[in-house]
């Protein structure tokens, strides 16, 4: 049975019940399902709004940071108020505002191997909107070994991608993607920015995705993948289809639990540019202010060029990390270096490339720029 | 000649060109011509045997090769060709 819908909910949803499509009965289906979202942020921001707006009776929220001030230029269901608070709850009180008649279940904890499947059991849809690979494999699975679809979609720069995995139906993402990218091959978006907007457009389309599976209505994305470039405003779509080795929804799938997923990607579940080169091979912005003092170090920044307008060290040679294996040549194995970027990560795999040169006396700079700019010379910004 | 679209995260090794042309009667030839106009893109494409990464989707119109005959799926005349990366932002 369906819940009935009150008199101000009728009122509050005519829009949706002028909509043959929609009508009362699919405005009750609203009422009655439950979608939870992996993520507060870029995406996660409008598709939680539209989907508290549109009467999805039961949202989950998972997200375990605090709202940052460089969040708040894509991540509009935050604001500046809510600044040091934690996602969840910021998000929460945004949705209760905007639809007071639904329910908004918080989650402040990392979605782990550990609870995933706690989690995401009571509910009809998952949409990921996580910012990582290890977290976007474990959603897959858990999608896959719960049965329940799960409304994708990711974004990095201009680019945006977005479909309906449901491995009942489809294809899942591991048969698109069966491993994940070499780490450091695909910069995040903390290391290489996207446009403000970009999640607006992607998570919008997510969420109406998600709102049709709900009704079932209209065509999903099952089975096929859309593609879009802001620059080029282009949008393709690709036929995705069910691969039979799979290893998670084929017929001879192999993984029939959660595995380690920041092992099998070898990177961190988590979006934040605080790289280290591992023990023994990082300095602090202190540490490297105290021994520039007295000893001659080479400074090799491999930040992009347009990022030295922001802040820069003074003597510093900058080679993009992408351009240094070419360019090894401007280097000098026997100088003590200190590598350094935005935020550590770059810097940590520009030393891994070093190291395996030949370069032993390499370091990389902790926190990377910004970490110098709290700590050393507070002239400089953080960004 | 065939019109090959590259994805944002792989521009950087193409002097940040967003479409390249490619001459090959299939895909493995028309990759080939795509590494040797553009040597830096060639670890991030292949691996250490030469064979293609399994992270790496190539679509000839609206299709996977992987669905079709893989590198040695012929290309006719006028069809797209698109890499499509994994990009994880969110």
């Amino acid at each position: 049975m369906l819940p009935e819908l009150s008199r101000e909910e009728i009122l509050r949803y005519s829009r949706h019940l002028l909509i043959p499509e929609v009508g009362l009965e699919g405005q009750r289906k609203l009422k009655n399902s439950s979608v939870l979202v992996i993520g507060t942020g870029g995406l996660g921001s409008p598709v939680a709004l539209y989907l508290a707006a549109a009467g999805v009776g039961r949202i989950g929220l998972v997200d375990y940071d605090v709202v940052d001030t460089s969040n708040l230029q894509r991540q509009v269901i935050h604001g500046t108020s809510t600044i040091g608070k934690l996602k969840v709850e910021s998000a929460r009180d945004k949705l209760i505002d905007l639809n007071p008649d639904i329910q908004v279940d918080v989650f402040n904890e990392p979605f782990t191997s550990e609870n995933a499947l706690r989690i995401a059991r009571d509910f009809d849809l998952i949409l990921d909107g996580t910012d990582n690979f290890p977290t976007r494999y474990l959603t897959n699975d858990v999608a896959v070994f719960l049965g329940k679809p799960n409304v994708y979609a990711s974004i990095y720069r201009f680019d945006g991608q977005v479909s309906v995995f449901y491995a009942k139906e489809g294809p899942c993402y591991r048969c698109l993607f069966p491993e994940p990218p070499p780490p450091g091959l695909v910069p995040s978006c903390a290391e290489g920015g996207v446009l403000g907007v970009l999640p607006g457009t992607i998570g919008t389309l997510q969420a109406t995705e998600a709102l049709k599976v709900l009704l079932g209505i209209g065509e999903p994305l099952i089975g096929k993948l859309l593609l879009y470039n802001a620059l080029d405003m282009s949008f393709d779509f690709v036929k995705l289809k069910k691969n039979p080795n799979c290893r998670v929804c084929g017929p001879n799938a192999d993984i029939k639990e959660l595995i380690d997923y920041e092992e099998f990607c070898g990177v961190p579940s988590h979006d934040h540019d605080e790289g280290s080169a591992g023990a023994g091979l990082d300095i602090t912005a202190p540490e490297l202010a105290e021994r520039m003092k007295t000893n001659h170090l080479k400074l090799l920044d491999v930040r992009e060029p347009h990022e030295l307008e922001i802040s820069a060290l003074p003597n510093a040679l900058n080679i993009p990390l992408g351009e240094l294996a070419g360019r090894l040549s401007e280097l000098d194995s026997a100088d003590e270096m200190v590598v350094f970027c935005k935020g550590g990560s770059r810097s940590a795999r520009a030393l891994e490339l070093l190291a395996s040169a030949g370069f032993k006396k390499a370091k990389n700079l902790k926190g990377g720029i910004n970490a110098w700019a709290k700590e050393v010379d507070t002239s400089l910004p953080v960004y | 000649m065939t019109i090959l679209r590259i994805p944002t995260p792989l521009r950087p090794y193409t002097n940040g060109k967003n479409e390249v042309s490619v001459n090959g009667a299939n895909i493995s030839e028309a990759l080939n011509d795509l590494t040797l106009q553009f040597p830096n893109i060639k670890p991030h494409i292949f691996n250490e045997g030469g064979e293609l990464r399994p992270f790496v989707n190539i679509f000839i119109g609206e299709n996977n090769i992987k669905d079709l005959q893989g590198v040695d799926t012929p290309i006719t005349n006028g069809e797209k060709l698109m890499l499509i990366p994994s990009i994880a932002g969110g």
